[in-house]
């Protein structure tokens, strides 16, 4: 394990998880998904580090983490600005920079958005679960340290040391969101939507959605109108990222990553994976937007953003 | 005989949901299987994950190399071929799993007794002498939802879920009987414990069962269910 550097956990904040782009082929078992709620932000900071996709990225909610180097890495930062800074210097997101040993890097409180991913470059190095790294804490999957665990002090992070990394250090503008806009989430209509009440359905595009404060890596609950359907409860099927459901309190609830596998209320649609990452910066009372997308130009326009990755 | 009605329904950029029946039926299995099998064999390396239930399956597939259009169309080829899968429940893997029914680990051992004139034994003895299929895997790793429980043994989920439900706890819910793999918290009514390890994720197999298993329980006393490696820690002791 010599080959092996690690960065220092000082302090861990209220949660950062080590996430690789998702745990894949065990949804039958019962198994979720996991990997980054911000997909958007992940895979940049992924990029900005030199890393091919899929590396393992941390994902900080909410900061409060501060990390000493214990060698010379090259790290990316990319998604909410949540008042990071290098050695006491302020250090802004989307892009690369160097951490020598010794320096700290400590992240206070959301300036704007909710989550941070923090990429070195090499990847960070853990044993994988079930196939992936990703960090479920409710179903003890994946992390640092297996199981599950999400990031605690003293702990170490290890990765392989790479770079610099090639490629750019920082994010072209148009990439990076602006987390205090009002976002317009795209939703592929379908599932059960022919069921909602019309007036139901022209109030879900029609008016604004606040981000309820209920809202963490399963799903996001919105506040609004009372969405009507005629169909109160399903036989449980398996549900999709992005998945919006509406329980019979007409209040949708967006399901993300850690979601269930299977469940059994009406769906109006779902969100299209980059909406999923737009929302998971939302803070609590945030307002948004629900705009219906054609499931084609949904795919076109993920699989353009992706080849970026390639 | 159940025949299918398939229906496509777009779940997102990645995925179609199969529906296929609207009831919950035992022979759905035997269809829903055969659906499985020819995804995988159909659709290959775009193939990402298929999550099977009562009347569906969730196909998802990655979006790079299959169009949604085309993957609707394969699907439809898929399932204008589809047949079920010949002596499906005959062939399923039969799984045995002990049970400690006591009431020190099934508090709701008592409330169902009502139905038998107070009688416990009876419970069990109805509860072990069905044999059950897996309908859906789900709400955690390797939680089963077992279909087949006798009308007798019917009950609604407790009005107050509770907080944490040990592992291995047995429970019955609506016409649906489960085991827990691990602690968590539930809302069914609890009638027993198994030592089994129903999840562990170093086997090459994580999750003991599979949709369309056939199981039966198999009621063992207190020293036996600790032999087995069971943990008799009471639910009293839980705080649960």
């Amino acid at each position: 394990m010599s080959e092996l550097a690690s960065l220092r956990v000082e302090r861990a904040g209220p949660l950062a998880l080590l996430q690789d782009a998702g745990r894949f082929g065990v949804r039958r078992l019962g198994v979720t998904q996991g990997g980054p709620v911000d997909l958007h932000a992940w895979a940049w900071a992924n990029r900005l580090a030199g890393n091919p996709w899929g590396a393992a990225a941390l994902e900080i909610t909410l900061g409060g983490l501060t990390l000493v180097a214990r060698r010379d890495a090259w790290l990316a930062l990319a998604g909410a600005d949540l008042g990071a800074t290098l050695d006491g210097e302020p250090l802004p997101p989307w892009r690369r920079f160097r951490l020598g040993a010794g320096q700290r890097l400590a992240f206070a409180t959301p300036q704007a958005g909710l989550r941070a991913y923090l990429a070195v470059a090499g990847g960070f190095n853990a044993e994988p679960e079930l196939g992936s790294l990703a960090c479920v804490v409710r179903e003890g999957l994946g992390g640092h340290r297996g199981q599950g665990r999400a990031l605690a002090a003293g702990d170490a992070l290890a990765f392989r040391p790479g770079g610099p990394a090639e490629g750019p250090a920082e994010a072209p503008l148009a990439v990076r969101p602006d987390y205090r806009a009002e976002p317009r989430l795209a939703l592929i209509p379908g599932a059960q939507i022919a069921a909602f009440r019309g007036s139901s359905l022209f109030a879900a595009f029609h008016h604004p959605w606040r981000v309820d404060a209920r809202a963490d890596r399963m799903g996001v609950r919105l506040t609004g109108p009372r969405l009507e359907c005629a169909i109160d409860s399903l036989v449980s099927e398996g549900i999709g990222l992005g998945a919006v459901q509406v329980p019979p309190d007409g209040q949708p609830i967006v399901l993300l990553n850690d979601r269930q596998t299977i469940g059994g209320y009406p769906r109006l649609g779902s969100l299209t994976p980059l909406a999923c990452a737009r929302l998971a910066q939302c803070q609590p009372g945030q307002r948004l937007w629900l705009r219906p997308q054609g499931r084609e130009a949904a795919q076109a326009e993920f699989v353009r953003w992706r080849r970026e990755f390639e | 005989m159940n025949r299918p009605n398939p229906r496509l329904e777009s779940a997102g950029l990645d995925g179609w949901l199969v529906r296929l029946f609207d009831e919950i039926d035992e022979a759905n299995l035997a269809w829903l299987e055969a659906l499985m099998a020819a995804c995988e064999a159909r659709l290959g390396e775009s193939l990402i994950d298929l999550v099977p239930s009562y009347t569906t399956l969730l196909v998802c597939f990655d979006p790079l190399r299959l169009e949604g259009g085309e993957a609707r169309r394969r699907l439809l080829a898929i399932l204008a071929e589809l047949r079920p899968r010949e002596n499906d429940a005959e062939s399923a893997p039969l799984k045995t799993l002990p049970v400690w029914y006591d009431e020190a680990v099934g508090p709701e051992l008592v409330r169902l007794a009502e139905g038998f004139d107070g009688d416990i034994a009876a419970v069990v003895r109805a509860h072990t002498q069905a044999e059950y299929r897996v309908f859906a895997l789900g709400f955690a790793p390797g939680f089963a939802f077992m279909g087949g429980l006798p009308a007798s043994l019917e009950a609604p989920r407790l009005a107050t879920p509770r907080r944490r439900v040990p592992a291995g706890s047995v429970a019955v819910a609506g016409r649906q009987t489960a085991a827990y793999p691990t602690a968590s918290p539930g809302g069914w009514n609890l009638l027993g414990r198994t030592p089994v390890t129903l999840f562990d994720r170093q086997r090459e197999h994580p999750s003991l069962l599979a949709v369309g298993d056939r199981v039966r329980f198999e009621a063992v006393d207190r020293e036996t269910f600790i032999e087995l490696g069971g943990d008799p820690t009471l639910m009293a002791e839980e705080g649960a």
